[in-house]
């Protein structure tokens, strides 16, 4: 047991390595998908103990809106602003896996103090995996040029605040947990109109060029 | 039952507002929900007090102080709002700075998305859980993303783009830290409830809390416009609607810092305060010294109105970092900046409306032009840099005096220092604008020589600023004892 | 009894690498609808090779002459070194699997030396290519060695195969398959194999490995071939033994399934190469930088 919730773990780090590393935006999408996959069977493995008829429900409906809604609402965006389907990088994909790299180990030292007091029964590597995720997730908001890109890079960040939440069996009220899958869905949705409408205003969804206002 | 009514009827509205009814009906509306909304709050605030308790919505003491003020700034927003879209009728603009045409946005969604934003922001005040707060301030960021962009043109693009990211990424780090809240008191505290995590808060894991405390301020503080993550922050309050950024600057900053209180809350209650209270004093003072640094190049002056939103931010954040009677000062802040920064962003209204242009330099001679915006622009000039009588000068002495008393002489200095930096670049924008002679704009741009006044541009900023006037006069008793007890929740007194 | 069996299993490798050339041809030709050379092949080209004579250009030196013939004889130690199915190398001491690495690099150094001094611009930028490749391929091998190392608190490379199966599953699982996956990648870089190079084709686009032995003939050539099918087998043992790691407890039974997991695998890379193009040369790098991370999570893992 121990060892298949080691491998799941395994797999959420590669499917990290993959989005850094990755040149098609489908691809990219398509890798968030299975990532919010693997984070729900990481759910229901950690609260196989208490598991309620709500939270089966909460970790099925997860999987529904960020394994196929979410990305086939990203897709639907990538045919309609009609821009190339390649990721356009501030660093090469090379740079990104190795930086991927240089994050994962900086992840496994931050999370050794908290670690410690970390509670029993959970895989030692999530908290840092979780944590891998979430630097992920900034570093390609932070290092991709298509406005589509750094709303995949959010979803990378949600994902790993939603494992590191989830996993450690955080008593949250499922309300909460319906609301925040909520806030995130209407997220994405408002970011795509957005999208949609800069790509109408600009004909491009490069954000580097948006840089009209500044001091 | 009151209490939902905040929330739930503005909401109601919003929603409704959005389906294409008649014009009239959609601000209708508008204005039944803001009057509604402050008719509800003021009755709560006379009812007797009720304990939180248990359960997630209550209105406990600094919660009903932020929600008096969003109230009584979306009155005034309202009632501004409804000569705007009368003005802003028609097919397409020109815009006033590359001269593209754009269309606005439909006025359906706009005034739906007001009354959510309302409607969202009043959840924040009278949250009492934490991960229902997290909703309801990524609530906030949804719906004031397409009111920032009312305007479809490049300008408001980029600045919706730079906002709704930014703030989201922020507020993402900000869940994270109430996750790590949740696990630092795992095993004593069930629920994310104030209440529980601060009667168990000296059970908590020390090392968990600090963790959350770092992230929630760094997330939080993002939405709150804390320098160094307040890069958005110009961009979204210069581009957006006067009535908008008066919403923004006034209102919302408030609504997150509030998230940031809540955790300051849990960490004073388990004697971790003065590390909360050492980080928040740090970024408020370099807020402040941001904020004067890029005060002086400014040539936009609702950019410089933001850059003004971040000092006072970190006057705030200085305040309650401090604790004692400055916690009490940066509460009294609160409202005086919302009410004087709310008087401003109207008057800027107006004179964008009248100018056409947002450069410093080309509006001259407003005291001539239009007279009453001109005296208001320059009460609000005097009110936000901190001259008597206005109210912004009470509450920054009782910051400095609480400063002093507990011996943080460096702070205090550096305080001054920045209040001070501050004054001179404002003082050489305001200025020259409200005085001077008309012919002296850099552009010939038309204005017109006789430019109407209407009531519903005047009113509002008219009221807001005998508003700060008041409270700069005189603070009564019960006031006073108002603000001292919402401060008494993070080590004020 | 157990020096016999890794006696054996010298002969066996000696023997039986060309083999797996053959076996790997042949499932590329399955796959392709064809029916595909006979399995012995490989030995008929050896045996071709050696009764021809060679010819030696004016420009090479006693270098050029050296080239096959050392690389060989770093390919024999290799064989001495790597241990198969649980049964112990020849010769084992810790600290081999360093030896390992340098015996390979040396290996490839004279085949680069020899291809650069015939002084022609073709085989030089052959050997920039496989200098540039095996740069990043080398320390990935040798990391990834080191991480099951750390797993099994051992430095001997017999050490560390024969005693991977008697941990706990769930300590050497996780590392073991990153493991292979990187030995996997270097396997293919180091052999020449699609999707790094064609081993069929002699066009300047596609070739690293064949480029830099364009000029070699007859004995050289036959030479070079079979310590081709050496390294082969040596990688390939490396692999099976991290990804079969148990043991029947018969020396002799463990080292025929360990032959028998060598030629699975030979199939499997012929599959592998039947199934994908060929990368962009630009691609390479970033398949070795892949396969360096996951090796550094391998050490993390092995670490905890």
């Amino acid at each position: 047991m121990a060892v298949l919730s080691d491998l799941v773990v395994v797999l959420l780090l590669l499917t990290n390595l993959r989005l850094l590393g990755s040149s098609r935006i489908v691809a990219c999408i398509q890798t968030v998908a299975l990532q919010a996959v693997v984070l729900s069977v990481i759910t229901l493995a950690s609260s196989l103990s208490n598991l309620t008829p709500a939270v089966v429900a909460l970790t099925l409906s997860t999987m529904a809106v960020k394994g196929l809604l979410l990305p086939w609402l990203l897709r639907r965006a990538v045919r309609g602003v009609g821009v190339g389907r390649e990721v356009e990088p501030f660093v090469g994909f090379t740079t990104s896996v190795l930086i991927g790299g240089g994050l994962l180990g900086f992840s496994f030292l931050i999370s050794k103090p908290l670690l410690v007091s970390a509670p029993p029964g959970i895989s030692a590597m999530l908290i840092p995996g979780a944590m891998f995720t979430i630097l992920t997730g900034l570093f390609i908001v932070v290092s991709r040029r298509k406005a589509l890109t750094q709303v995949l890079g959010y979803l990378v960040l949600e994902n790993g605040v939603y494992v590191f939440g989830s996993s450690l069996a955080v008593e949250e009220p499922l309300l909460v947990e319906m609301g925040i899958l909520l806030d995130v869905l209407v997220a994405v949705f408002v970011m795509g109109i957005v999208i949609f409408q800069i790509n109408r205003e600009f004909d491009h969804i490069d954000t580097d060029k948006l840089s009209v206002l500044k001091d | 039952m009151m209490l939902w009514s905040v929330i739930l009827i503005p909401a109601v509205a919003g929603c409704v507002a959005m389906v294409p009814p008649l014009r009239a009906i959609r601000r209708m509306l508008l204005l039944l929900g803001a009057v509604w909304h402050s008719v509800a709050v003021v009755w709560l605030c006379l009812s007797p007090a009720m304990t939180a308790g248990d359960s997630w919505i209550a209105l406990d003491a600094p919660g009903k102080l932020f929600l008096v003020i969003a109230s009584a700034l979306f009155l005034a927003a309202a009632v501004y709002g409804l000569g705007y879209l009368r003005k802003e009728e028609g097919t397409a603009t020109r815009g006033a700075e590359e001269g593209f045409l754009f269309r606005n946005e439909p006025e359906g969604i706009f005034i739906g998305c007001l009354l959510l934003f309302l409607a969202s922001m009043s959840l924040v005040c009278i949250c009492q859980h934490l991960g229902l707060l997290w909703v309801a301030v990524e609530a906030t960021t949804l719906a004031s993303a397409s009111l920032i962009g009312f305007h479809r043109n490049h300008r408001s693009l980029e600045a919706t783009w730079k906002y709704l990211l930014i703030c989201s990424v922020g507020i993402a780090m900000a869940l994270l830290g109430i996750f790590f809240l949740a696990t630092a008191g795992r095993g004593h505290v069930h629920g994310l409830t104030l209440t529980r995590l601060i009667s168990s808060a000296t059970a908590m894991d020390p090392v968990w809390l600090k963790a959350a405390f770092i992230l929630l301020l760094v997330g939080f503080g993002t939405k709150m416009g804390l320098a160094p993550m307040h890069t958005w922050l110009p961009d979204a309050h210069s581009e957006a609607p006067s009535m908008v950024s008066a919403l923004l600057s006034g209102a919302l900053l408030n609504c997150a810092f509030l998230g940031i209180l809540r955790g300051h809350a849990v960490l004073v209650a388990a004697d971790l305060g003065v590390f909360s209270g050492q980080l928040l004093l740090l970024l408020g003072l370099l807020s402040m010294a941001v904020a004067a640094v890029f005060m002086i190049r400014q040539t936009d002056y609702k950019r410089m109105l933001a850059y003004s939103s971040i000092e006072h931010m970190g006057i705030m954040a200085i305040g309650v970092g401090l604790g004692g009677l400055a916690a009490t000062g940066a509460m009294l802040h609160a409202v005086n900046h919302s009410f004087a920064k709310g008087l401003l962003f109207l008057a800027a209204g107006n004179l964008l409306a009248a100018y056409s242009t947002k450069e410093i330099q080309d509006v001259r001679g407003v005291l001539g032009r239009l007279p009453i915006t001109g005296c208001l622009w320059l009460v609000g000039f005097l009110a936000i840099t901190g001259s008597p009588p206005f109210g912004l000068f009470v509450s920054e002495l009782t910051i400095l005096k609480g400063a002093i008393d507990s011996g943080h002489w460096i702070t205090a200095v550096l305080y001054l220092a920045a209040l001070g930096a501050v004054f001179i670049p404002m003082a050489r924008h305001f200025l020259p604008m409200a005085f001077g002679s008309s012919g002296e704009s850099s552009q010939n741009k038309s204005c017109p020589l006789e430019a109407r006044e209407p009531a519903w541009s005047v009113v509002p900023p008219l009221a807001l600023g005998l508003a700060v006037l008041a409270m700069g006069l005189y603070v009564p008793q019960p006031l006073w004892g108002a603000m001292r007890e919402a401060a008494a929740a993070f080590g004020g007194h | 009894m157990t020096v016999c069996a890794s006696i054996l299993h010298v002969l066996m490798a000696l023997t039986l690498s060309p083999l797996l050339l053959g076996v790997i041809n042949r499932t590329k030709a399955k796959f392709a609808g064809r029916c595909g050379q006979p399995l012995l092949q490989p030995y008929y080209d050896l045996a071709k090779l050696l009764r021809k004579g060679a010819v030696y250009s004016r420009t090479t030196t006693w270098v050029f002459r050296a080239g096959p013939m050392v690389g060989l004889a770093a390919m024999l130690l290799v064989i001495g070194l790597v241990p198969l199915g649980g049964v112990r190398a020849l010769g084992t001491f810790p600290g081999d699997l360093i030896l390992l690495t340098y015996a390979l690099g040396l290996t490839r150094f004279m085949t680069m030396l020899a291809a650069l001094d015939t002084g022609s611009a073709f085989e030089g930028m052959g050997a920039s290519r496989e200098a540039q490749f095996s740069l990043l391929a080398e320390p990935v091998l040798l990391l990834s060695l080191a991480a099951l190392a750390i797993c099994t608190r051992s430095m001997g490379l017999s050490d560390i195969y024969g005693s991977l199966h008697t941990l706990d599953s769930a300590r050497w699982v996780p590392t073991a398959s990153l493991a292979a996956a990187a030995i996997f990648i270097v396997l293919l870089v180091e052999n020449a194999r699609i999707p790094i190079d064609d081993p069929n084709t002699h066009l300047e686009l596609t070739m690293i490995h064949e480029v830099m032995v364009l000029d070699h003939g007859g004995v050289d050539l036959g030479l070079i071939q079979y310590g081709a099918a050496l390294k082969l087998w040596v990688f390939s043992s490396l692999l099976v033994g991290v990804v079969i790691p148990w043991q029947i407890g018969q020396p002799v039974l463990d080292l025929l399934l360990g032959v028998g997991g060598i030629f699975a695998l030979a199939v499997v890379v012929g599959v592998v190469e039947s199934a994908m193009a060929r990368l962009r040369l630009v691609r390479v790098p970033q398949m070795l930088a892949v396969a360096a991370v996951l090796t550094m999570i391998a050490i993390i893992w092995a670490l905890r």
